[in-house]
């Protein structure tokens, strides 16, 4: 396999793994609105489904950019694509 | 001369310029002390903060084509967060989101995890890969990496129909406030609000937009959280709310039962004597008060949305390079975030402040005579925003007989929890920096996609770039014109209209733009047919649906971007494949577009 389509397929996986807790966050737990207010794990105090939706998946979407950003960096390295600055 | 140096200096120079805004909003307070009338302070913040976009827009007057549509490309990472999150949150999340969320709750707040979602999916799917190919607009790159004047003229007319949607809202919103702020006729304020937009934008294009609305994104946020903090802090409520208010939480839900809310209805008799767009409180704060459906798919529908609007894209074309790209996508965000965290917490404090009978703010279950000779009541009552009745005629105000404005939990929370009135006019320039900061993104967008794809790419390649440049500023002029015209009309709502822009973003570009990427096997037949199909196909259920149509899988009018975007997909992959398999050449461009170092993809061609 060459250099650059092992490095699109690192890329492709890190993709799919930042998509999945993506959903996780954005869609699958919203599926459970319901047993998230009877939850008796309550974030500050907050019922946990209020909290998701007013801070929690918010602020793991925040997380999650940069993180994805870091791997991807590090993907890049790995094949000598980084960029030189400025470029 | 100012550039090399005006880059470097950026840290500098905005702290400056938001050490000079806090003095001036101490000033208006002493000034306020000293007896100045609240009109004039409402003039003085708009007045003021617009002339400083407008200075700094022509400061940034530019004829170079560089740094009219992608700001020369070296904005840097935090600085562009902030320019996208000013260019982001309109007039819509300044204004209405606070009183949605304080009306409908759970439900409507899957907006919130819509338009913060959406970002993971620019910054994963799209945003590098585009800056990396080096385009101008959106239409650019879709035009030259399918080929052919038909898939640009597609994108160029998908990014139209979900701009000028977008657009009018905004210009509505400034006209709103311009019209509050200076007290002028909304007709007229409409078109102070288009000439405040043209003055950021007419001049340095995107170099100027950057710079105004990273100035717009400081006024906007310190709008926003300095009286979220001010009140909880009052209310010792919690010094820092966003984490504090869990009792304030729960407090709401206890008054809610014990005021009576779900038992008491009004008749429709009593409901038609309450003025049109007022609504009272009908659903409890915090309960889950919708289906797991509804929710998901109206977050699904923004976070599309989100990845297919080309004002946002167009952001990391202005990065210097794919790297930052993508870490300014994660600084955007927070910025965002910001604001939308507080606005839950806003809707909470406002709501206690007006229900709990323990805070002298509390009006439920006093005298309705005692309400309505309060100041603020009266003020908000007359700009038609507030409004009781008694319909039980028992003398005292109940939960169900006040009723409020979306725009009032933002605008007159304020004054309804004791603030002085400089906060309330640095609310009203906050809200106008947020409308002002989306529009001239939007207005940007559109022009830049008419003159550089149509008339430059399509009409008259041969064209200088002087004479490119002068058609861009008229065709900015026109179209600002036009959406100011169709704003004066006031057909739909600031918020549905801005939902509507995302679902038709969503329906015809998310697919074209996410497989351009990710597929190489997608040509050009296959992407005219998503654009098409797909914007088409979601029109017309749209239509359906507002004549009384049933719809399907419980869609409705605010998600019918599932629709559109479904047919776009479906027919995109079939006519890819049953078309020919694009040639080398696009094989390579897409190669090189997922490879993030060495120069862009449109430069080498």
């Amino acid at each position: 396999m060459s250099k650059q389509a092992q490095h699109w397929e690192k890329t492709r996986n890190h993709l799919f793994i930042t998509l999945a807790i993506w959903f996780v966050f954005s869609i699958g737990i919203f599926f459970f609105g319901a047993e998230m207010e009877a939850s008796n794990f309550r974030p500050l105090g907050y019922p946990l489904s209020y909290y998701m939706t007013c801070q929690g998946s918010l602020g793991i979407f925040v997380i999650l950019i940069f993180w994805f950003a870091n791997r991807q960096e590090k993907i890049d390295e790995e094949f000598g694509y980084t960029e030189r600055e400025g470029g | 001369m100012i550039k090399g140096k005006f880059i470097d200096n950026l840290p500098k120079v905005y702290g400056i310029y938001t050490g000079g805004f806090l003095v001036f909003i101490i000033l208006m307070a002493i000034a306020e002390q000293a007896g100045m009338s609240a009109k004039l302070i409402g003039i003085f913040f708009v007045a003021f903060t617009v002339f400083i976009y407008a200075f700094i827009g022509w400061l940034s007057r530019t004829m170079q084509a560089d740094a009219y549509y992608v700001a020369g490309r070296q904005v840097p990472t935090v600085f562009n967060g902030m320019a996208t999150a000013a260019d982001w949150m309109s007039g819509a999340s300044f204004v209405a989101m606070a009183g949605g969320i304080y009306f409908k709750g759970y439900g409507y707040m899957a907006l919130l995890v819509g338009w913060t979602g959406g970002y993971v999916l620019v910054a994963s799917l799209l945003a590098p890969y585009l800056r990396k190919f080096g385009c101008y607009t959106v239409p650019d790159f879709i035009g030259t990496r399918y080929g052919g004047n038909l898939a640009r003229l597609s994108a160029v007319l998908v990014l139209t129909v979900a701009s000028f949607t977008y657009v009018t809202a905004q210009i509505n919103a400034t006209g709103t406030i311009a019209s509050v702020a200076l007290d002028i006729p909304f007709g007229i304020a409409v078109y102070v609000g288009l000439a405040s937009i043209l003055m950021c934008s007419m001049l340095g294009g995107m170099r100027a937009v950057t710079w105004t609305q990273v100035a717009q994104y400081i006024v906007l946020i310190i709008a926003y959280l300095l009286p979220v903090f001010w009140i909880s802090n009052k209310m010792g409520a919690g010094f820092f709310p966003h984490f504090m208010l869990a009792d304030e939480v729960a407090r709401i839900a206890e008054l809610e039962s014990q005021f009576g809310l779900g038992s008491v209805k009004n008749s429709a008799a009593d409901l038609a004597t309450v003025p049109k767009g007022l609504a009272g409180i009908t659903k409890a704060h915090s309960e889950v008060n919708t289906t797991p459906w509804k929710f998901i798919s109206l977050a699904v529908c923004m976070m599309a949305g989100t990845a297919s609007l080309p004002h946002v894209m167009m952001r990391y074309f202005t990065t210097p390079s794919v790297k930052t790209a993508r870490r300014s996508v994660g600084w955007s965000l927070f910025f965002i975030f910001l604001l939308y965290s507080s606005a839950p917490m806003l809707a909470t404090l406002s709501k206690l402040s007006l229900m709990d009978p323990n805070l002298s703010t509390g009006i439920i279950g006093k005298s309705i005579a005692d309400v309505q000779a309060l100041d603020w009541y009266q003020n908000w009552n007359q700009a038609n925003l507030m409004f009781v009745s008694d319909f039980n005629g028992n003398g005292t105000l109940e939960l169900n007989e006040f009723f409020m404005g979306g725009k009032a939990v933002v605008l007159a929370t304020p004054e309804i929890a004791g603030l002085p009135y400089v906060i309330s006019g640095l609310v009203a320039a906050g809200g106008m920096a947020a409308a002002m900061s989306t529009a001239d993104g939007l207005v940007l967008a559109i022009s830049n996609a008419l003159s550089h794809d149509i008339y430059y790419k399509i009409i008259n390649p041969k064209a200088e770039t002087a004479k490119r440049l002068i058609v861009a500023r008229v065709l900015l002029f026109l179209i600002g014109f036009a959406g100011a015209s169709i704003a004066a009309l006031e057909i739909q709502g600031i918020l549905g209209s801005v939902i509507w822009a995302f679902d038709f973003a969503m329906s015809g570009l998310f697919f074209p733009l996410v497989l351009g990427v990710w597929w190489k096997r997608a040509n050009a037949p296959g992407a005219v047919a998503g654009m098409l199909l797909g914007l088409i196909s979601g029109t017309a259920y749209l239509i359906w649906v507002r004549n009384g149509g049933s719809g399907f899988w419980g869609i409705t009018q605010l998600t019918f971007g599932i629709v559109g975007s479904l047919v776009s997909l479906v027919s995109m992959v079939v006519v890819s494949l049953i078309t020919k398999a694009p040639d080398a050449a696009t094989q390579r461009m897409v190669d090189e577009v997922r490879v993030p170092s060495g120069k862009t993809v449109l430069s080498r061609n």
